[in-house]
């Protein structure tokens, strides 16, 4: 590909991975999780199927523990209309009452979140579902396809899974089962801010630094998002300038301190950075290889 | 980051210290976070060490680190201020030939490491065969643990040597190679201090500069992956440019159907393009309604696509069921998805040593020479051309497993509607009549390697010995049959074609028929392999060095060649493809024509009845 940029390069490849889900599903989904993957996947969307508008639906699977400004920026992409918004919640779980905060992170990602998208999955009998995951986000998504083989039960099988040559990517399934497509596999955290700067992509404003009132618990800095969050003793709310990496439930992402309220220095800041991106995620740390668990079992 | 993406993989065999290397390499770049450096003491620590245990990075399912090693291709992302990585770590067990043939596919170079105490391994040889098979041309040798062979400089070269030899046997253009210690980092991200005698760049260095990436096939191709029509307002095609450049304008044909076009509007990834060039995603408007729809192949009108429905390909076999000629898979190449079944397995290769066995199956991780049917035609090139329209997949129509993937090398081709007129005289009884057992020695080299002299010997003294016997010389069926055709790829082709069809009707009448001809690519020599018998087909390649042939010149061709007066000439400025696996291989420099007769007479010993 010589002449092409890296993010050209990237950017090419993932419209490609898209465009083989638009012609080889009968009913594909996009998973939409709010955060800065669901939006570059987005933008990738709107530019595959361009000059129609793309094919296939967003999924927000929705735990009821998200940030007010995620549901926020979730709204306004859905009224700009030219994508249909689905959101579904697990209503088990509510029923049940669980949080984050009195069930613990395993319990309530386990219900709200990979329940919710199983639900959600059967309900609409969705054959391929997009999701943001990329290879470098952790160990054992390294060995992750971009057509990823789920059973009828929805569970990933590390030696069920099809050797992918080229582009000739396998997407023959049977019936009742289904793939989980990744077309930013091949993509760096430091890749995706590159490239949502090159394209003026507007992302949630929880990934710039501001004033945010926090709570330090469990080593972890919890932004108080809402009156569920209750204090424990000695717990007291103060007032950072800080921002996120990664977002997901808010009793269950940590903010880090930072002064980087402009894409720049956002880019700046990780190239100078010594820690993961998945290090501010608390569910990563349930167990010793607890994402592989996690995927076997049919999280994202 | 200017310099582009580089991807590539690494491969050795278990316990070269692959994982540790990589593991290292992402240290030196200054990937690993702090908290990934914490896990990884810790991790070190529990394995009962205290040095840093740097396979411990790169190793992530659970199963494998319970069994240490490295089970399925893992891909890691890096870069440094220079450029941009993506690197694949194959597993280099032996039952993993799949993941390396995977691997191999998505990039252009390969890191292949070697235990300096071990030398070269079968399994170096393995690695560097199915890299090579699947159009790696790069290589760089890692010779590792130099530490535990004293930095030994001799050591070293004793490696080295036979690597490039080998690798060149194999079809790699190019080898780097240089000397680390994964576990201390010597010539990983630095160069080392303790081996002095090693004056070039450190591992990161030659990978930051190499370019390796292959120049795209030439020629406009953009198979179909998708039609967008949203309205009848809309029709576009969209799909990535596999070679070439496309602009508004343009005169295209798209195949299977031939039907011609012209480029009226090009939608790239933010708006409309003036032209699009190879790796692209973009969508192409025709002025003219056709039917057109995916698996369909849209190309420069003036070098259209090949289409055809048989072909000769390598396959590496990844189904636990064995391959069995005849099945019928589905088979995916390009956006097409087509019936196919093998017709036969001409021979498959012992990926060890890459001679050609004999075999009715291919089991797991076995490689082989196949003959293909496809139930309609398809578009297509040699996969050594374009790895889009050549590399191929095989499904399993049961259970939608991947179970092969393939390599097309050339077209087979049918006659449609002619069909074989019986006859109650057959090969069997004209050969029982002349008393002997029918074969074609087909001699291949280049211009001036001794061929037909040597041809002729081994002619002369058959025929003193009662077998009856032919030779085909190319120059002379030049004078007659073949007047009509050049020296260009497409006449050389065509040529070889009809000295194969007459050879075999040769073999046909019971005759020992002798072919001389330069025959420069490897898919023709295939193809004339493929009109004969297990057997009869014995391919004697003529290795004669080009300076040699060129000192020799005997008819003043070279001389002509040099000064521009011919062109197309072989080995000049036209490529000579060497034979991978030839039943026999003369060595010519320095021999005389006489020995080099007798060497193809003790083959024939015992074969001609």
């Amino acid at each position: 590909m010589q002449g092409l940029s890296h993010l050209d390069d990237l950017e090419a490849e993932s419209i490609q991975i898209l465009r083989e889900v638009f012609a080889c599903f009968r009913r594909p989904v996009m998973l939409y999780s709010i955060g800065k993957d669901s939006t570059v996947l987005l933008h990738l969307l709107r530019k595959a199927s361009r000059p129609a508008r793309p094919p296939l639906p967003l999924l927000h699977v929705d735990t009821t523990w998200k940030f007010r400004e995620m549901i926020a920026f979730r709204d306004r992409v859905a009224a700009e209309g030219d994508v249909q918004m689905l959101v579904h919640v697990n209503q088990d779980g509510v029923r049940q009452g669980i949080s984050p905060l009195t069930h613990g992170s395993a319990v309530h990602t386990d219900v709200m979140k990979t329940q919710g998208l199983k639900q959600a999955l059967d309900k609409y009998k969705f054959d391929a579902a997009i999701g943001g995951a990329r290879r470098d986000e952790e160990k054992s998504r390294a060995k992750e396809r971009v057509f990823s083989f789920r059973s009828a039960q929805h569970r990933w099988d590390p030696k069920q899974q099809r050797p992918e040559l080229w582009q000739a990517w396998n997407t023959r399934i049977r019936e009742g089962e289904s793939v989980r497509v990744f077309p930013l596999s091949n993509w760096t955290e430091l890749d995706v801010w590159e490239y949502i700067r090159r394209e003026k992509i507007e992302v949630v404003p929880l990934y710039f630094a501001k004033e945010r009132p926090v709570v330090m618990r469990d080593g972890a800095l919890i932004m108080v998002d809402d009156e569920r969050f209750v204090l424990r003793e000695g717990e007291r709310i103060e007032q950072r300038r800080v921002r996120f990496r990664t977002l997901g439930c808010y009793p269950l992402t940590g903010a880090i301190d930072s002064r980087a309220d402009t894409l720049d220095a956002i880019i700046e800041e990780m190239r100078a950075s010594r820690s993961s991106e998945r290090q501010g995620r608390i569910i990563d740390h349930d167990g010793a290889s607890s994402m592989e668990k996690k995927k076997q079992e049919g999280y994202f | 980051m200017a310099a582009g993406m580089l991807r590539f993989i690494t491969c050795g065999s278990v316990d070269d210290g692959k994982s540790t290397l990589l593991g290292r390499l992402l240290y030196d770049a200054g990937m690993l976070a702090d908290d990934q450096l914490d896990a990884l003491r810790r991790d070190s620590r529990k394995r009962g060490g205290d040095a840093l245990d740097f396979a411990l990075v790169t190793d992530g399912l659970d199963a494998e680190r319970e069994q240490g090693i490295t089970i399925d291709v893992a891909w890691r992302y890096f870069h440094t201020a220079r450029r941009s990585f993506i690197v694949g770590d194959c597993p280099g067990h032996e039952q993993y030939t799949r993941n390396m043939a995977t691997g191999a596919s998505q990039v252009d170079l390969a890191v292949v490491l070697v235990d300096a105490r071990k030398g070269l391994l079968p399994q170096t040889r393995r690695h560097t065969y199915i890299c090579a098979l699947l159009g790696i041309r790069r290589v760089i040798l890692a010779v590792n643990k130099m530490d535990l062979v004293g930095l030994d400089a001799d050591i070293y070269a004793s490696i080295v040597e036979p690597y490039r030899a080998l690798a060149a046997s194999l079809g790699i253009e190019s080898v780097n190679a240089l000397p680390v210690v994964s576990t201390d980092g010597d010539n990983v991200g630095l160069r080392s201090g303790r081996m002095p005698w090693y004056q070039g760049p450190s591992l990161i260095e030659l990978l930051e500069t190499l370019d390796a990436e292959a120049p795209p096939p030439p020629q406009f191709r953009l198979p179909v992956q998708w039609v967008n029509r949203p309205d009848q307002h809309f029709r576009g095609y969209a799909g990535t440019v596999c070679g070439g450049r496309v602009a508004i304008g343009d005169q295209v044909l798209v195949l299977p159907g031939g039907q011609g076009a012209q480029i009226e509007r090009i939608v790239g990834p933010s708006g409309d393009l003036t032209e699009a060039t190879s790796g692209q995603a973009v969508t192409l408007c025709l002025d003219r309604e056709l039917d057109i729809s995916r698996g369909d192949v849209i190309a420069a009108a003036a070098q259209p696509v090949p289409v055809a429905d048989q072909f000769g390909c390598h396959l590496v076999w990844f189904g636990d069921a064995p391959l069995l000629p005849n099945r019928s898979y589905l088979l995916r190449l390009g956006t097409a998805t087509v019936n196919a079944r093998v017709t036969a397995i001409k021979h498959k290769v012992d990926v060890n040593t890459q001679a050609p066995l004999a075999a009715r199956r291919l089991e797991l991780n076995e490689v082989g020479y196949c003959n293909i049917d496809l139930d309609r035609p398809v578009a297509f090139e040699r996969y050594a051309d374009n790895r889009t329209l050549g590399g191929f997949i095989l499904i399993d129509r049961q259970s939608n497993a991947t179970v092969a993937c393939g390599m097309l090398d050339f077209a087979l081709h049918r006659a449609a509607n002619i069909h074989w007129q019986h006859t109650d005289v057959d090969k069997a009884t004209r050969a029982l009549a002349k008393g002997q057992h029918p074969l074609c020695l087909w001699f291949t080299g280049l211009s001036g390697a001794g061929k037909s002299t040597i041809a002729n010997l081994v002619e002369r003294r058959l025929a003193a010995q009662g077998y009856h016997t032919y030779l085909l010389d190319g120059d002379n069926l030049r004078l007659g049959l073949n007047v009509d055709l050049g020296f260009t790829a497409e006449a050389r082709v065509e040529n070889v074609r009809r000295v194969a069809e007459v050879a075999q009707l040769m073999v046909d009448a019971g005759l020992v028929v002798l072919v001389c001809v330069i025959s420069p690519f490897a898919g023709e020599r295939e193809f004339a392999r493929g009109r004969f018998a297990d057997g009869e087909f014995v391919e004697v390649f003529v290795d004669t060095p080009l300076a040699e042939c060129e000192q020799r010149d005997p008819k003043g061709l070279y001389a002509k060649a040099r000064a521009g007066q011919i062109s197309n000439f072989t080995g000049i400025d036209s490529p000579y493809e060497r034979p991978a696996a030839p039943e026999l291989h003369l060595h010519a420099e320095g021999q005389r024509a006489e020995q080099l007769a007798e060497q193809v007479l003790a083959y024939l010993q015992g074969r001609l009845g």
